[in-house]
């Protein structure tokens, strides 16, 4: 489902405001005249999806916004959500030639954000799907990457069919991203703006293996592409894990964001992670108003793989940390969890002796990784699995010559950018084959 | 692409198509053969060879730039002269550049002194393949001292003398290329046209100083310790070749198709100088600065201009904005406007107040401290309308200039003069 009307209004994510809020006229106007216009730019080159960014941003400093959009779109069809959730500061605006004479890099992102907030406004609409090739493509998995992959496909002339297991098309875009970043409404809205090159089937509610099989999907089409993302939340297998007020963060994320959460009795609040989606996780919670956020890590700052910049403006939040540190149990009260018991861990990551010692939490997320494919993709000749991720080469082809991948199920958990970027350039190996002879 | 698909860009400048009507000026962009290939890769429409004569020897440095602000080079400076390189090479890359782009313009710039060179160099520049040649009468620097370039764009007799031979000896299309320095250009492009010119192209650069270091006491660009005058160009001269080709637009007796030169940057730049009378633009220091990438978005620009304006060729745009250039006599004087701050967008800066009191007719005023705001207030009685808080406002739409129903009747300063017609009592004139 893509018709953002259906969303609750009253859900929690709407009372967010924009970290980046968004530039005007006049101030898009002064920055975009800043731009050097580099050649060879830094900037494009730390793009994953090669965004011709001097040039986007050049358009904007002339007064051809329409042409601006244009030059992002046509890179990257999720330009809009791009601007809003990439981490510029270590892509595109880390490579801004600005950094080199210490002097502010451009602001690659808001800039986007203006052209392309400016585009789905005003519905301006670039491509036409390709004439008819009599060619069929279905995509498992309704993200960024099933879906960029399908618009590259149709603008070649491929039909496309997308089957996504859930409600909601556009993957974490729509249930997953920091809501100061995106809100589910926006995210629809630009799903809508993609799937209006037309020709993109979508069978929502669809599961593979419980109501499709491999054989048939093969059997219906031509080519495959897999997007499914990761699966669900990790979870500590340690004493009290059947209390309430414990969740997955990713599963948490998606609540509060298509709906409501109630988060009256919670005082004090606990991620369990290091990683992107536990520096979210304590931010949202902030913004939800919970007022004693903590981040529990098992390393360090040095350590964690969440963004340096993010942890930084979540400590500007008042978000607080806690180093070296792993759960033993869960603490509970009257069926809910009270909090967590903990054990300081040494450099060798091995617990410290002594007693462990006991923090206070009425409410308990875990980010600490998502399932990866199991038995997903058993019975689909010739694809093979490494660590938990779909093994593809650098054209998103698997073992099987009709199934190509992309997105976190293949790169392990990357940014929606890597995944638009995957997706196409799956299309475009896709788009070869079938125009080379490969059939079913 | 949904965009742009009912537009035609094909340019008519005298006879010579191109695709589009974005051309490389007669300057470095256009040096070589293999430069002008790469511009048309690029979406060039066409390109004036960089002027051909007996090849020269250069200085260097050759350039200076003024920088305004902080923003780098919004005007530029040179005194580079013409081609340096052998002619037979250059011959031969435009024999091959024709041969890979048949569809492109390519317009030989020419500049020699005597009636058998000029023979001589326009047979080979049409052996070669040339679409159109361009008479080099501009240049104001080193050239005009051995009697060529502005020298002869000076002299009218000169000019259509040997724009003359030129027509006699060449079987393509012939433009003048004009120089702005002189006082009026409209009796230079109507000596073009005697001589019988198929087309000018103007404005060439204009005697410049750009700067001087003030360590060195050394005038730039310095070549060892000299430097001379040079030619100056880039966004800055724009409104002089503005003035120009409208003179020439606008001229009754003149009618010629005009290639418009001097300050295009960008697509608006282009579309203003197309609206003025030209068919078609040349570009030279926008490339020099930042590469032939920069046609992509002035193709894109001026396309959507056209969709949005529904113009569906060059020649229907054309010209539109000529007919309401007009003489100061025939400006209606009983026409008022008055400035008007939106409370709203104003951030009280007070830009507008201190160049009213100081530069305008004192009628901004800063709000009385009782009212608590830094919005001014426009004593609208005493404000003459004269937009010059407009244009220091930095907030966009901010500041507009509203019409004012005086009562009085549309009245010229030749009707005032001839039929005594009414004029409204002055403002701010006390």
């Amino acid at each position: 489902m893509v018709d953002s009307r259906t969303l609750p209004e009253d859900r929690s994510e709407a009372g967010f405001g924009d970290y980046k809020p968004a530039l005007g006229p006049a101030q898009a106007l002064a920055e975009a005249n800043r731009c050097l216009y580099c050649a060879d730019a830094p900037c494009v080159q730390k793009c994953p999806t090669g965004i011709d960014i001097p040039e986007f941003i050049r358009k904007i400093s002339t007064g051809n916004l329409k042409g601006s959009a244009r030059t992002i779109l046509d890179a990257n069809i999720f330009g809009m959500s791009c601007a809003r959730v990439c981490p510029v500061e270590v892509l595109c605006v880390g490579g801004c030639v600005y950094n080199e004479m210490d002097a502010p890099p451009i602001a690659i992102g808001r800039l986007q954000r203006y052209a392309t907030d400016a585009a789905l406004a005003a519905d301006w609409r670039y491509f036409e799907a390709g004439p008819d090739s009599g060619r069929s493509v279905g995509l498992i998995g309704g993200g960024p990457a099933s879906l960029a992959a399908a618009h590259e496909l149709r603008r070649r002339g491929h039909a496309c069919t997308i089957y996504d297991a859930g409600k909601w098309l556009g993957g974490l875009n729509t249930t997953g991203v920091a809501p100061y970043k995106l809100r589910a409404d926006d995210a629809l809205a630009e799903v809508a703006y993609v799937l209006g090159i037309g020709g993109i089937a979508v069978e929502s509610g669809v599961q593979v293996g419980r109501d499709v099989t491999w054989d048939a999907l093969l059997a219906r089409h031509d080519a495959l592409f897999i997007g499914v993302g990761l699966g669900a939340d990790r979870t500590l297998d340690i004493p009290g894990k059947e209390l309430g007020g414990i969740d997955g963060a990713v599963a948490f994320i998606e609540k509060f964001k298509l709906g409501r959460v109630d988060l009256a009795g919670v005082q004090r609040a606990i991620v369990v992670g290091g990683g992107n989606t536990a520096v979210d996780a304590v931010r949202e919670l902030v913004g939800l108003g919970v007022p004693e956020v903590t981040m529990l890590y098992r390393g360090d700052e040095a350590a964690m793989s969440g963004y340096e910049h993010e942890w930084k403006a979540a400590k500007i939040e008042g978000v607080r940390s806690l180093w070296h540190t792993q759960p033993t149990a869960y603490v509970g009260r009257d069926g809910r969890v009270a909090g967590l018991r903990c054990v300081k861990l040494g450099a060798d990551k091995r617990p410290l002796p002594g007693e462990g010692f006991e923090v206070p939490a009425e409410l308990v997320l875990l980010a600490i990784g998502q399932a990866r494919l199991g038995e997903l993709v058993a019975g689909l000749g010739g694809v093979q699995l490494e660590g938990g991720r779909l093994l593809v080469d650098a054209d998103g082809a698997t073992g099987n010559p009709r199934v190509f991948a992309g997105g976190d199920c293949a790169n392990g958990g990357k940014e929606v950018v890597n995944a638009v970027a995957e997706g196409k350039r799956a299309a475009l190996a896709i788009d070869r084959a079938l125009t080379t002879g490969a059939s079913k | 692409m949904a965009f742009g698909t009912s537009v035609d860009l094909t340019s008519n400048t005298g006879g010579i198509v191109t695709p589009n009507p974005f051309w490389l000026a007669s300057a470095p962009p256009a040096n070589s053969g293999a430069q002008i290939m790469r511009a048309f890769d690029a979406g060039w429409g066409g390109a004036v060879w960089k002027t051909l004569g007996t090849p020269i020897q250069n200085v260097s440095s050759r350039f200076g730039a003024l920088h305004f602000k902080g923003t780098r080079a919004i005007g530029f400076n040179n005194i580079e002269l013409i081609t340096d390189r052998p002619l037979e090479v250059n011959f031969r890359e435009i024999a091959e550049v024709k041969k890979r782009y048949p569809k492109h313009g390519v317009i030989v710039s020419l500049m020699v002194e005597t009636r058998d060179e000029w023979r001589d160099m326009i047979k080979r520049a049409i052996d070669a393949g040339a679409d159109g040649l361009e008479l080099n009468f501009g240049c104001p620097h080193g050239m005009c001292e051995r009697g060529m370039g502005s020298a002869v764009g000076q002299e009218p007799a000169l000019n259509e003398k040997i724009t003359s031979w030129a027509v006699e000896f060449s079987t393509v299309p012939v433009l003048v290329k004009l120089t702005p320095n002189v006082d009026e250009i409209n009796p230079h492009g109507l000596a073009a046209k005697r001589g019988g010119a198929h087309g000018v192209s103007l404005i060439n650069t204009i005697k410049s100083l750009i700067g001087i270091d003030i360590d060195r006491f050394v005038p730039e660009p310095r070549v060892s310790g000299l430097s001379t005058n040079g030619g100056y160009c880039g966004a800055a001269v724009k409104p002089i070749a503005m003035h120009m080709i409208g003179s020439l637009a606008r001229d009754p007796d003149f009618g010629l198709p005009i290639s418009g030169i001097g300050g295009v940057a960008n697509w608006r730049d282009a579309v203003e100088f197309i609206l003025l009378g030209c068919s078609s633009v040349q570009v030279c220091t926008e490339v020099m600065l930042r590469g032939y990438r920069v046609v992509g978005d002035m193709i894109e620009g001026l396309t959507e201009y056209m969709r949005s304006h529904g113009f569906s060729t060059i020649e229907e745009m054309r010209g539109k904005a000529v007919p309401q250039f007009s003489e100061w006599g025939e400006l209606d004087l009983n026409y008022e406007t008055v400035a008007k701050i939106d409370p709203g967008k104003c951030i009280g800066c007070h830009a507008c107040v201190v160049a009213c009191h100081d530069g305008a007719h004192q009628c901004i005023h800063p709000a009385p401290k009782e009212a608590g705001t830094r919005v001014p207030v426009v004593d609208e009685s005493e404000c003459v309308g004269c937009n010059l808080c407009q244009i220091v406002c930095p907030v966009p739409d901010c500041i507009t200039m509203a019409a004012v129903d005086n009562g009085f009747k549309p009245a010229t300063w030749n009707e005032f003069v001839s039929e005594g017609k009414p004029l409204r009592p002055k403002k701010g004139a006390h």
